[in-house]
């Protein structure tokens, strides 16, 4: 078994280990790629996916985050590089010899099997006596909180019900690595809130290492230990929630996940004083008086638009008639004594270790 | 005061406010010429046919008396009948299994694997033969499968002369020569059937979504327990909606029983027979509700196996 060294805070963070804690590596890529044609579905990818962690593929569509999973679980063969499945080579390793299940995105149920059958299926088909397989299948209905559906059919379920048992019939298998392709995708906001919350309890309780696709940031940020960002076929980053948030390495990382203020070029100069690109999240901007200190920024503009929602408001402030700033504030905010309208002139102003450098100009 | 042209305005947009408050109305008016047509004419002249499989032959006078009779059915059982009904019946099983067999692999290619002009190009090339006159078909394949026709030099040449002969020389299948043996009664039928067989399947595994399979791959499936298990009872209703095609062309043709192949009726020379050399129109007609039965029988049976569970 292969093992690297850890230097992954967030690992710690749901397991309770230390730092630079042996990881086993559950998946590896090297330098993986996968061309279709002239077009670069991924470039490149080197990723090392732990046992047991909550990885998440984060990405715009087309970004290579889905061409990644397909090819873990071999749907698809990389054009160059390797794949490593707990320490063996899968490359031209047939899906069905990959001890990896996968949950799609429009969950592939059987539909002439009732979802019992369904559940049954993987274990069917690599002959698990029935009484065994029953009892297993009767199991992941529980494990789903779905017991009395067992004897239905897919399509008299509802999304969320069938999102349950396209999970059941993976998990029954005991994959050590299970995939996950937007599966809360189809869902309305509500259910895919609560469906976050038990697919991570359930990970945590099984131990499972889940790979997990989503274009949604906040999907990704709330579930994962870590997160790989996509971009256009190629990694930008890979860290953990709090970094990747706090502090993206590349603008579309700052972009990407969460809401950010990206300056770059001239004006970045011309604000902080110093030939880097920056970021600066919206919720470190505050409205301000007076004249900086040397740890702040203080610059002047007018404010434009004011959005409304609920816990917070965002009020656009634009910078000498070009650059827009976003600044959120609690909508109940007493720091504030007296807040601007839009139309008003005002001075907003931010710490300079709030700040991300984003490379240089 | 109004005009005679806004009456005439404010008329039909009574009418259409009408027809789209009572939308049943606007349903069956659009839907009784169709619904004539299929209740006289096609229904009409099935019902027909069945009284008619009814009524007696006078031997005597060879006229149609309109007296209701079981005689013809009792005659379907024959040995001399009953042969016919047989031999008919193993030859489109034949040939409904072959087309399966030959049409299943093309189908499937044309669905996932040909894309853009490739699948223009399959479109055309089922359908292509479908142009061409069937008696020309029937005809032209009489020549290819006669002793010294070309079927033979590609055989012979191959080296498999002696092969062939061994499988002509073997009961059911064999005959004299390809093209009077049921081996090449077979060959032509599945050739000039093959196109019904393929356009069902076609659009039942069109239907089929293909994460499915790349599912079954995924819960450990070998490729064979995919296509058991996954592929072939969803792409069902198509087999069966193309066997249908396929067994009742074969149950009804005349032409290529007569061309090719060892002698002995068919049920389709039979009718032909019956109501044009004999003037027996009800014996044809008991013929004809053979065919009837038995697909009634089949489709029983299948959706007893649970053929049409995926529709």
């Amino acid at each position: 078994m292969r093992a690297v060294q850890s230097l992954d805070p967030g690992l710690h963070r749901h397991h309770g280990r230390p730092l630079n804690v042996e990881m086993v590596v559950a998946v590896e890529l090297n330098t993986v790629s996968r061309f279709y044609g002239e077009v670069r579905a991924l470039d490149h990818i080197s990723a090392t996916i732990g046992e047991g962690e909550f990885f998440s593929m984060l990405g715009p569509s087309g970004s290579g985050k889905t061409t990644c999973l397909r090819l873990i679980a071999g749907f698809e063969q990389p054009t160059t590089g390797s794949i490593l499945i707990h320490g063996k080579d899968a490359t031209g390793v047939p899906p069905y010899e990959r001890d990896v299940n996968t949950v799609f995105q429009d969950y592939a149920l059987f539909p002439h099997m009732t979802n019992l059958e369904n559940i049954e299926y993987g274990l069917k088909v690599k002959g698990v006596a029935k009484t065994e397989r029953k009892q297993r299948a009767q199991e992941a209905l529980a494990m789903v909180a779905l017991p009395d559906l067992g004897k239905r059919k897919p399509w008299q379920l509802s999304g969320g019900q069938r999102q349950r048992i396209a999970l059941a019939r993976a998990l029954v298998n005991r994959p050590r690595v299970l995939l996950l392709d937007e599966p809360l995708g189809a869902l309305d906001l509500k259910l895919r809130e609560q469906m976050q919350v038990e697919l991570k309890a359930l990970q945590r309780k099984l131990g499972i290492t889940f790979i997990y696709v989503t274009h949604d940031q906040g999907e990704a940020l709330s579930m994962s230990d870590r997160v790989a960002v996509f971009n256009a076929g190629r990694l930008e980053q890979i860290d953990t929630p709090q970094n990747l948030y706090m502090r993206p390495s590349t603008v579309f990382v700052a972009n990407f996940v969460g809401t950010s203020n990206v300056v770059e070029g001239r004006p970045a100069l011309d604000i902080s004083g110093q030939p880097h690109s920056f970021s600066i999240r919206p919720e470190h901007i505050s409205f301000v008086q007076g004249p900086p200190t040397p740890e702040t920024i203080h610059i002047s503009g007018r404010l434009v638009d004011i959005q409304y929602y609920g816990a917070h408001s965002r009020y656009e402030v634009e910078i000498a008639g070009s650059l827009l700033f976003s600044v959120q504030l609690a909508s109940e905010s007493s720091a504030q004594d007296i807040l601007p309208r839009v139309g008003d002139e005002v001075m907003i102003g931010w710490s300079r270790r709030a700040m991300v450098h984003l490379g240089d100009l | 005061m109004t005009t005679p042209v806004k009456s005439h305005i404010a008329l039909r947009r009574n009418i259409s406010s009408f027809l789209y408050r009572r939308s049943t109305v606007y349903l069956l008016l659009l839907l009784l010429p169709p619904l004539l047509w299929f209740g006289i004419v096609y229904l009409g002249s099935l019902l027909a046919l069945l009284v008619q499989s009814g009524y007696t032959f006078d031997d005597f006078s060879m006229t149609v008396l309109p007296v209701f009779t079981w005689k013809n059915y009792q005659n379907l059982l024959l040995a001399a009948n009953f042969d016919i009904v047989l031999r008919t019946f193993a030859m489109a099983t034949a040939v409904s299994l072959f087309c399966a067999c030959l049409g299943f692999p093309i189908a499937y290619y044309m669905v996932r694997y040909a894309g853009g002009w490739q699948r223009g190009f399959f479109y055309i090339a089922v359908l292509l033969p479908m142009w061409a006159s069937y008696i020309v078909k029937v005809y032209s394949w009489t020549v290819i499968l006669a002793k010294g026709g070309i079927a033979y030099w590609f055989i012979n040449q191959a080296g498999l002369g002696h092969a062939l002969e061994s499988l002509l020389a073997l009961p059911f299948i064999g005959g004299n020569t390809l093209s009077t043996s049921h081996l090449g009664r077979l060959l032509v039928f599945s050739y000039v059937w093959l196109p019904f067989m393929i356009l069902p399947i076609q659009s039942s595994i069109e239907r089929i979504n293909p994460n499915l399979l790349t599912a079954s791959a995924d819960l450990g499936a070998r490729p064979g327990q995919t296509f058991r298990t996954i592929l072939l009872p969803l792409a069902m209703p198509g087999v069966v909606a193309g066997s249908i095609f396929t067994f009742c062309l074969t149950f009804g043709d005349y032409i290529i029983p007569t061309l090719v192949g060892p002698s002995g009726f068919f049920i389709g020379t039979m009718v032909y027979t019956q109501q044009g050399a004999i003037g027996n129109m009800p014996m044809a007609a008991a013929f004809t509700v053979v065919p009837i039965v038995v697909i009634g029988l089949y489709l029983t049976f299948a959706k007893r196996m649970g053929a049409f569970d995926a529709l």
